[in-house]
């Protein structure tokens, strides 16, 4: 298989994922196949423990693959080392996670520079203060998380996703804490951003809602991939 | 370094500080580099202070003695350092009075002499001693009571000296540099150096004693003293205040010990609150390090972001460490301000840099291990908070810690035998206490399916997490043990060492006494209601032979060793050794043997080079006595008790011809009984070392008081250590108590528990301190300083009982927050 390089941005052959437990072999994933296109935006559904959130590490590189192949923005994860799959994140990957995993220590806007300075972005404030503004939350710059609500927490965190401006955002269960009202506008939020920046999105929810904004659906069962209608 | 990384640990460290993760790690630390260099600064001033001190006996601050004057270029070149200088000779002639000639010890001082310490003089025997800054002017002589006696004559008579006639202008008391020559049988003449020309004593081939008296400025002192250590012949001899004599160097050096033990046992247990607090640290990063990881972070990026982290904050802490060292001594100083006077010398920048190096050592060596586990950290950890937390490398750790420990331990301890002792110790501790704790913990599970209720949930609770119980139970351990050692060290080692010298210790020696005379004497000092004193024989002989090697003063580059080849030794025959002897090798006769053997002590076999088994042959009386040498001795010279470098069984010496000496204590209202002593007595002299004990018992005094003053800092690193205990504690059982809050278990019933877990702790940490306290009080006191140690029942009372109510009080009352407040604040903080 080859892969376009700025087509696909994230994609996976044959994936398997098998962990070994004190009952034996437990198998996650098994032979699964995925191709997430530029600026497309696809969702997995899928039962507690089907495997979405270890299909999304595998995607994202943060872990690695039993069997199979993962490529990431082109780029082949297997050969790559941790270090060598951190750097090839940095600044083409972003990530919204249910518990929204801020910095407790840092304010909302250093928040949003961290993933700028880590990459040694030239205009890391400018760009930082811009995707804060673009979720609305300007004046809650200098705010620490526990000052925050969940919903501006959230939001804080897809700031900080969006900031680099990544290729592709990995998002699991972004609205899974929080109420309808807030849910809704943090999926408006997600995808809004996701069509002005043409970055792919790759979210794993349980929200029906949220999956039919996506331009795929996918069903995860008994470890393997089936598309939704 | 990139922009990017000093931004982001700039960040980082000022988020870290406002949030308080650091300030447990920030207070060990500034404990730390406070206690080395309040020590440090301390020290570096006493020390140089107890010098000048111990330069009051040799009336400078250095002195360089030889058989001929020192070269013309020592002199200019303490001159142009800036040093005060004045020489002096010595040498033994006649004087002549109205009733004859009398054999005295001449001194002619040039002035400023003394450089450092008073003479003393009387005006008449009846008249008020004072206080003199320089020595006679030309023409006069001033001379001990005794010549006066011997002479019998009077101030302002004439006496003969060589071919001048000089005026007796005082009587001479006190010499700050009598010290030395104390044994000297001969009265002293002092003398103006202005007037010895004139007397035609002194020829290039006199047998005079030169000395070069040297004062100034403490570094100017110290350079000088290096630069001349390196072109001192072997007929030179450099003297300081601490060579000056053993009584007082046996002092100095047991309060410089005392205060860097306690010293390094505050690193000890300031370095277990640092590894403590560091692990407490770590835990608290693990989420971050998965986000930023998660974010694109190289690992190599964080490492870089975390060191600089800690290294900034350990520059910070110590240098804030270094101004409550600084502000530390100051108070003690100050305190002590009546002691030093003006006269104590200000503190250099070294301890500081020492400070600053000792928290970055300690810091990196506890801090950074801890560290390396967050490289471990994976990203998933961001997606999954059921990964846990990876554990860092055991070994790496414990190296980590070991190898700092021992390089701080071997760096301060400026003396390796005291830190290869004090490693040795604390290796076989930890080992133990481990080993120990293991042990009470499979015990106290035991004892939990036995029990019920709080004391079940307690006990388990205590049993459950074996590795975390024995790292809180030895941290707990070492703090007691800091306190405990504080006791022993601070009440029952130090009041031992200041026993040493009670206020009956014998000021005046009576030397020269005949064999019949020493019935009478005995009878004459009991009429007069002194202590019935030991006497001792006392033999002369002169060293011949080590084996079949003859003892030749050249064969010796070291002057000691050359003087004393050279001189006549006092030897002297016993059954038993002198209560302040410690046999260091070999063993003591049986009594009344008849086998020859000799019993040496310990620093004259080291100068001599004299070995365990060596046949010594002295010269005595006329013939040689040959005898192995079958002990080596420690002889504690600062206990005023008689001693002597040689000693042989009764059996050997015993039929040789000797005098006798003895030490007794002479309350001043009983000094009226000297002259009829002396009148009975004639051949008897009488040395008075009143003013010597007053000088070595001040610096005994005011090294109880300086060591006690640094002990203070342990107790703070105790406490601390015990404060992070206790706050490790709190993160591992915050979830578990928001859970168990929420199944409904009651408060009194989790507070119960509390309080049985913490008093079972407290219980054990308490009887392992005091097991160690009490070992390790024995070692010191026996083995380091050669005191007499005595079983301590109310340390181990106050040790586990103590420990047990503390630690139960402290760490449920630490944790009692926990249960007020609503389950779900507490799962949600427990994240």
């Amino acid at each position: 298989m080859t892969v376009n390089p700025v087509a696909v941005v994230a994609s996976a052959q044959g994936l398997g994922k098998h962990v070994t437990g004190p009952s034996g072999t437990l198998t996650i994933l098994e032979g699964l196949d995925l191709q997430v296109q530029a600026g497309e935006a696809v969702a997995i559904l899928g039962a507690s423990g089907s495997g979405k959130s270890t299909l999304l590490g595998l995607l994202a590189g943060l872990d690695s693959a039993s069997c199979g192949e993962v490529w990431l923005c082109g780029q082949q994860l297997r050969g790559l080392n941790e270090d060598g799959r951190a750097e090839l994140r940095a600044g083409r990957v972003g990530f919204v996670f249910q518990s929204f995993q801020l910095l407790p220590t840092l304010t909302a806007l250093e928040n949003v520079l961290l993933p700028l300075e880590l990459t040694g972005n030239e205009d890391a404030a400018s760009r930082a203060d811009e995707a804060l503004e673009r979720v609305g939350l300007t004046p809650r710059a200098g705010h620490y998380p526990r000052q925050l609500s969940g919903g501006e927490q959230q939001r804080v965190a897809i700031a900080r996703a969006y900031a680099p401006r990544p290729a592709v955002l990995f998002a699991d269960e972004p609205t899974g804490n929080l109420d309808e009202a807030t849910g809704e506008h943090i999926i408006d939020l997600l995808l809004d951003l996701r069509a002005e920046s043409g970055a792919a999105l790759v979210l794993v929810t349980h929200d029906a809602r949220l999956a039919e904004r996506c331009d795929r659906r996918l069903r995860m069962h008994d470890g393997a991939l089936e598309a939704m209608a | 370094m990139t922009p990017s990384t000093w931004r982001i640990t700039r960040r980082l460290l000022r988020q870290d500080w406002r949030s308080g993760e650091l300030y447990l790690l920030g207070a060990a630390l500034i404990l730390t580099v406070a206690a080395i260099t309040a020590v440090g600064f301390f020290t570096d001033r006493i020390e140089t202070g107890m010098i000048r001190q111990g330069g009051e006996l040799i009336a400078a601050d250095l002195a360089v003695d030889g058989s001929s004057p020192a070269p013309a270029d020592y002199l200019e070149e303490a001159t142009r350092r800036g040093l005060v200088r004045a020489r002096t000779q010595e040498f033994p002639s006649v004087v002549m009075g109205r009733e004859g000639p009398q054999l005295v010890q001449v001194k002619a001082a040039e002035a400023p002499y003394p450089l450092r310490g008073r003479l003393r003089v009387h005006d008449g025997f009846s008249a008020e001693e004072r206080t003199v800054e320089q020595g006679p002017p030309p023409g006069q002589v001033w001379v001990e009571a005794r010549l006066l006696r011997l002479l019998g004559a009077q101030i302002g008579e004439e006496v003969g000296l060589g071919e001048s006639r000089l005026r007796i202008g005082a009587i001479l008391s006190y010499e700050p540099d009598r010290g030395g020559n104390v044994f000297q049988l001969a009265p002293r003449v002092l003398l103006n150096a202005a007037d010895l020309p004139a007397t035609g004593l002194v020829g290039p081939a006199s047998r005079v004693k030169h000395r070069l008296l040297l004062a100034g400025d403490i570094g100017a002192v110290d350079a000088y003293s290096t630069w001349l250590k390196s072109r001192l012949p072997v007929n030179l001899t450099l003297v300081d205040g601490r060579t000056a004599r053993p009584e007082f160097e046996s002092a100095l050096n047991r309060a410089s010990r005392f205060l860097h033990l306690a010293t390094l046992v505050t690193l000890l247990v300031a370095g277990s609150a640092i590894a403590l607090a560091s692990r407490r640290l770590v835990e608290r990063q693990i989420d971050a390090v998965a986000i930023m990881r998660c974010l694109g972070a190289p690992r190599h990026l964080l490492m870089r972001v975390f060191v600089l982290r800690l290294a900034l904050f350990g520059l910070g802490a110590s240098l804030v460490g270094c101004l409550f060292g600084w502000l530390g001594q100051l108070g003690l100083v100050a305190t002590l301000a009546d002691w030093f006077g003006a006269n104590l010398p200000p503190a250099s920048w070294r301890p500081a840099l020492v400070g600053v190096a000792t928290g970055m050592i300690a810091l990196l060596g506890f801090a950074v291990p801890p560290l390396l586990q967050l490289t471990q950290v994976s990203p998933l950890r961001a997606l999954r908070r059921d990964l846990g937390t990876p554990r860092a490398s055991a070994t790496v750790a414990v190296l980590g810690a070991v190898a700092a420990l021992a390089l701080l331990i071997l760096w301060q301890a400026r003396d390796p035998d005291l830190a290869w002792k004090l490693l040795g110790g604390v290796a076989l501790t930890v080992g133990t206490l481990v080993v120990s704790v293991l042990a009470l913990v499979r015990l106290a599970r035991g004892l939990a399916g036995r029990t019920r209720g709080v004391w079940r949930l307690g006990l388990a609770a205590l049993t459950r997490r074996p590795t975390f119980a024995v790292l809180q139970i030895a941290g707990f351990g070492l703090g007691i043990l800091a306190l405990l050692l504080l006791a022993v060290v601070r009440v029952d080692l130090l009041k031992t060492w200041q026993a040493g010298l009670p206020p009956g210790t014998p000021n005046h020696f009576l030397i020269n006494i005949q064999p019949q005379e020493v019935e009478p004497l005995r009878a004459f000092l009991r009429a007069q209601g002194i202590a019935q004193p030991d006497l001792f024989p006392m033999i002369r002989g002169r060293l011949v032979r080590i084996n079949d090697r003859l003892v030749k003063p050249s064969d010796y580059q070291n002057p000691r060793a050359e003087g004393l080849a050279a001189r006549e030794f006092n030897l002297s025959f016993a059954d038993r050794p002198q209560t302040d002897n410690r046999i260091t090798a070999g063993q003591w006769w049986p009594a009344g043997t008849t086998e020859p053997a000799f019993s040496v002590e310990k620093g004259l076999a080291e100068t001599l080079n004299i070995k365990l088994g060596d046949r010594l042959t002295f010269f005595v009386s006329g013939h040689e006595v040959t005898a192995p040498v079958t002990s080596l001795r420690e002889v504690r010279w600062d206990s005023f008790n008689v001693n002597f470098f040689v000693v042989s069984p009764p059996a050997l010496l015993g039929a040789e011809s000797a005098t006798y000496i003895t030490s007794i204590h002479l309350p001043h209202e009983r000094e009226a009984m000297i002259p009829e002593l002396v009148r009975r007595f004639p051949s008897v002299t009488l040395l008075n070392v009143d003013a010597l004990l007053k000088q070595v018992r001040a610096v005994v005094d005011r090294g109880v008081l300086a060591v006690e003053y640094v002990f203070l800092f342990t107790l703070a690193a105790g406490v601390l250590v015990m404060f992070a205990g206790i706050q490790a504690s709190l993160a591992e059982r915050r979830t578990e108590h928001g859970i168990l809050r929420t199944l409904g278990a009651g408060r009194r019933a989790l507070l119960g528990s509390l309080a049985v877990e913490f008093t079972a702790t407290g219980l054990l940490a308490g009887l392992l301190a005091s097991i160690f306290a009490e070992l390790t009080g024995w070692l010191l006191a026996e083995r380091l300083f050669g005191l007499q140690f005595g079983f301590n029942p109310g340390l181990w009372l106050t040790g586990v009982l103590g420990s047990g109510l503390l630690i139960g009080l402290a760490g449920t009352l630490a944790t009692y927050p926990l249960l007020i407040r609503p389950p779900l604040q507490t799962l949600r903080q427990a994240g």
